[in-house]
């Protein structure tokens, strides 16, 4: 496999990606198993959350309120946690170690804490970076849950589809998005 | 099987991310700051060619419809995503990317993850207050595609015509705005 893919050849690949994920199974969504690592924790803590209800749909249900929606399957997940959609999303992680292993370029230390761009802005201050990327993190997944959707589910699988919701999803995003990276990047130097 | 699927999916998934450098927070800010078009040209062509081959599947039904799955629409999607990208641009990474760009070694992916943890847990903390408000009242019918997707449970906003005939010219539009966009990329 070539070290460095064209925007084509990238393309090509994560289509069909999408596209195996859909024909084979499902299409593809990251954000939810956020909200199942916090659940399978919490439950430990505090053994009530889930019990079985012979009367829910799933016959699990939670006494938090986002967990026990649409008949308990989230709560079906953090009781049985070890499904598809949990070792998708860990895969993921195995995924992005395989490629850098395979790679031939190594990651520079520097940019393992924070981007250039970052440090061209802010410096290269990583208590800095790891406070703003850690509520950047807070935001991101505090949306996507809001919007049932992340960049995967919503933008790529909806959009894939022609959903709806991928679109508007897609419109809210880009909106912010745009313009703080713009404003918070703005470099001092004119020239760049 | 469906664990073994799982393995093969998303290490692919995770492979295909990295390689096409989306897990990489300096292309996603230099993309969002409209420097640098290299990862939109990726995004773009993705959705446009998987969206092309899927209908053409679909319509010579070698693809089950009932894999489809259309999320619903309400305004939190449009409220969701806005927050989704104030923290995209701050950080550079999506949840998708962050768990790949954790895989390839780099550790504010980490506490990405970590703020990511905890600002879902706060939104399952949150969820009974605003359930009911306006925030998921159904637009257009809730769950609803453009294109007809031979799947029931979803209905489709123009179902007078062959589904190919409107997700086709979407699709072939991303692609030609994908090869439209200016190649120059100007960090890596």
């Amino acid at each position: 496999m070539k070290q460095n893919l064209s925007w084509l050849q990238g393309g090509i690949f994560l289509g069909a990606v999408f596209l195996a994920a859909v024909w084979i199974i499902k299409p593809v969504g990251v954000s939810t198993e956020f909200v199942i690592i916090n659940g399978v924790v919490w439950n430990i803590f505090s053994p009530g959350l889930i019990t079985q209800n012979e009367g829910a749909e799933t016959a699990y249900s939670s006494t938090n309120a986002y967990l026990n929606k649409g008949g308990g399957t989230l709560a079906e997940s953090v009781a049985n946690p070890l499904n598809y959609g949990i070792v998708f999303v860990l895969s993921m992680i195995l995924g992005g170690f395989l490629s850098g292993l395979f790679s031939k370029k190594k990651l520079p230390d520097n940019d393992k804490l924070s981007p250039v761009v970052w440090r061209e802005r802010f410096g290269s201050n990583p208590k800095k970076r790891l406070m703003f990327v850690f509520m950047a993190g807070f935001f991101v997944l505090f949306g996507a849950r809001l919007a049932d959707g992340c960049t995967s589910g919503h933008m790529m699988s909806g959009m894939m589809q022609t959903s709806l919701s991928g679109y508007l999803f897609a419109a809210g995003a880009f909106a912010t998005a745009i313009p703080v990276a713009i404003l918070l990047f703005k470099s001092k130097n004119p020239k760049t | 099987m469906n664990i073994l699927l799982a393995i093969i999916l998303g290490t692919a998934f995770g492979f295909a991310l990295d390689r096409a450098k989306a897990s990489n927070p300096q292309k996603i800010i230099n993309m969002l700051r409209l420097k640098d078009f290299h990862l939109m040209k990726v995004i773009l062509f993705a959705i446009g060619f998987s969206s092309l081959i899927l209908f053409i599947l679909l319509a010579l039904n070698v693809i089950d419809a009932s894999h489809l799955s259309i999320k619903k629409t309400y305004p939190g999607v449009i409220i969701g995503g806005a927050i989704l990208g104030i923290g995209f641009a701050i950080g550079g990474y999506c949840p998708g990317t962050s768990l790949v760009a954790a895989g390839r070694g780099r550790k504010d992916a980490i506490v990405f993850i970590l703020g990511g943890l905890l600002g879902a847990f706060f939104y399952m903390l949150i969820f009974g207050i605003i359930k009911d408000t306006t925030l998921f009242d159904p637009i257009a019918g809730g769950a609803v595609s453009i294109a007809e997707t031979t799947n029931s449970k979803f209905p489709a906003l123009i179902n007078n015509l062959p589904s190919l005939f409107i997700a086709g010219p979407f699709a072939l539009i991303f692609m030609a705005v994908a090869f439209l966009l200016p190649n120059k990329t100007e960090s890596d």
